[in-house]
């Protein structure tokens, strides 16, 4: 027989496989025994269930899942409106167009912690600039970050100031690619900008769309870096995600549940993400 | 109304929309950066106010050194890891996504369809984290500067292998022929050929994951932890619970954090926006 020649061999994959298959992989799947054991990293107890059971029935615990849902779905779903109607404002015939993508992108870019304990302090009940601000015009602001009532939606907030810029960003990219004659051809058959913005420009950022909905929802559902940097969870477990109580868990040395805790968040994420991308796909193709 | 009424009425909208946004834009997005900029010139008691106030004096030069040599130089410390985490691990990570999108694309077996799925597995999938710890010190690699590399190389080869595999399916198969035709290997015809027409490419996936781990602050926290190896971001961190009356510190800090990210931004401005906005038009 003779050998074929291949110019594209397989041993290209052999690097990335092996770190990845290493590092990434093999953590993976052993998350899903350890997660049933109580562990200590050098030894390792199976006991069944009981850190999941222990993880829906620990008020602490189950805040921090309600709270990883709400959290997403509140940051993800401001992201989409916001950056839209951003992107739309950005396309159009405005002045300083430049300087305004700038500034909405550049937040992207900034360290998250940076970011966090720049809005804890800002966020300040008694001395920050917002409540600052709000009393002038005769408003006594909460305790952004103190009240439990507000802790979450806090962050959530400032989560959304961080990553809007990228959410305007991916829709201008979206919206330049609508050909022109669409717009015109509306435009001369009388529609409105509502009507224009309505028929053509929302159904054909539809991918767009879908992207930053996925994006932001992963990026959601994961984060733990600018809760961690506001108010580490607290005030009590008030603003604590499933990230968060797996980082509070490892600390405590309870390595068995903290990986149970990444066996939910990584159940949580695919199936949030898994249905969703499938449903918006299909529509997509529908079309 | 006449055309030219129209035409002044709609200009003069849009002149008061944009003047509604340049004013929403200032208070919101500036505001807090100059927060940041006015606090770290501040002295100690100025600062400790928090509010937005024009400085006393201005002690740039002073804050600027006194956090540089908090802790023993801490900080320097922290910028030599971070440099050397994010240099090593981003070179690792062109290279290997360039191979492996190379060969994704251009060969078609009937695997294609599981890695594709790996690639996606690796953006979506929260990486579990003491599982991981637990593979690393297997190897020994717990808490040192190449398993953290190696950690953030791995987080980060999906994103590059999807930019790389797109980016390829744009260059003729034609040059891949000739160059076999000259008697070009696989190395040489990837070294030689390909991997130089990916620089455009190369400059967007170098330029958007340098910022990302630059800014890592979780695998630094979880995989490199202690004062001695410490990177910007856990510096930051450790700083903002130690000095936590010191506010004019703590905002140099952030300051000298931030720089780096604008450079970038500066320079690479559009690259970093093709590599972000790469999946919004296909879906």
């Amino acid at each position: 027989m003779v050998r074929v020649y291949r110019p594209y061999s397989n041993w290209f994959y052999l690097p990335t496989a092996l770190i990845y298959g290493v590092l990434f992989l093999v953590p993976t799947f052993a998350s899903l025994y350890f997660s049933l054991t109580r562990w200590s990293l050098f030894e390792s107890k199976f006991i069944g269930l009981d850190n999941f059971k222990l993880f829906f029935q620990e008020p602490a615990l189950v805040k921090g899942f309600v709270n990883t849902l709400i959290y997403a779905f509140v940051t993800s779903g401001s992201k989409v409106v916001l950056g839209l109607l951003l992107a739309v404002l950005l396309t159009s015939q405005i002045v300083a167009r430049g300087y305004l993508r700038s500034v909405v992108f550049f937040p992207v870019l900034v360290s998250t912690i940076g970011v966090g304990l720049t809005f804890t302090v800002l966020m300040n009940p008694e001395r920050g600039l917002i409540n600052g601000a709000l009393s002038v015009i005769g408003i006594d602001g909460p305790g952004w970050l103190t009240d439990p009532k507000w802790a979450l939606l806090s962050v959530a907030a400032v989560d959304v100031w961080k990553g809007v810029g990228l959410a305007t960003l991916i829709y201008i990219a979206g919206i330049v690619s609508i050909p022109r004659e669409y717009v015109e051809a509306a435009r001369v058959d009388g529609a409105s900008s509502w009507e224009t913005f309505r028929r053509i420009v929302l159904p054909l950022s539809r991918p767009a769309t879908v992207t930053v909905i996925i994006l932001s929802l992963i990026g959601g559902l994961r984060s733990f870096d600018l809760i961690w940097a506001m108010t580490r969870g607290g005030p009590g477990f008030t603003s604590d995600v499933i990230a968060s109580v797996i980082y509070k868990q490892y600390q405590a040395g309870f390595y068995g549940l903290s990986t149970a805790g990444n066996v939910v968040l990584f159940v949580v994420v695919t199936a949030v993400i898994l249905p969703l991308s499938w449903f918006l796909n299909r529509r997509e193709v529908e079309m | 109304m006449s055309t030219a009424e129209l035409v002044n009425h709609r200009s003069g909208r849009k002149l008061a929309l944009s003047a509604v946004a340049i004013v929403a834009s200032v208070v919101v997005f500036l505001v807090p950066f100059a927060f940041i900029v006015l606090t770290a010139v501040k002295d100690r008691q100025q600062s400790a106010l928090l509010d937005f106030s024009w400085p006393h004096q201005f002690r740039f030069v002073q804050n600027f050194i006194e956090v540089v040599q908090a802790r023993d130089y801490m900080l320097v410390i922290a910028f030599i890891n971070s440099t050397i985490l994010t240099v090593a691990s981003v070179t690792g990570m062109v290279v290997l996504a360039a191979m492996a999108g190379f060969v994704l694309q251009r060969r078609k077996s009937r695997w294609n369809g599981f890695i594709n799925f790996l690639v996606l597995a690796g953006l979506i999938i929260p990486p579990a984290v003491v599982p991981t710890i637990w593979v690393l010190q297997k190897f020994g690699l717990f808490r040192t500067m190449p398993g953290l590399i190696l950690i953030e190389i791995a987080f980060g080869l999906s994103f590059c292998i999807l930019l790389f595999r797109a980016f390829v399916s744009t260059i003729p198969r034609e040059l891949d022929e000739a160059a076999i035709i000259d008697g070009a290997g696989p190395l040489r015809l990837f070294f030689g050929v390909i991997f130089p027409l990916l620089r455009s490419v190369v400059v967007t996936v170098v330029v958007v994951q340098s910022v990302a781990v630059f800014n890592d602050f979780v695998n630094p926290l979880y995989f490199l932890p202690g004062d001695k190896n410490a990177t910007v971001q856990l510096t930051l961190y450790n700083f903002s619970s130690q000095y936590s009356t010191q506010y004019n510190l703590l905002f140099m800090n952030i300051l000298l954090i931030t720089i780096p990210p604008l450079i970038m931004f500066l320079f690479f401005n559009r690259q970093i926006v093709a590599g972000m906005t790469s999946g919004a038009v296909k879906g």
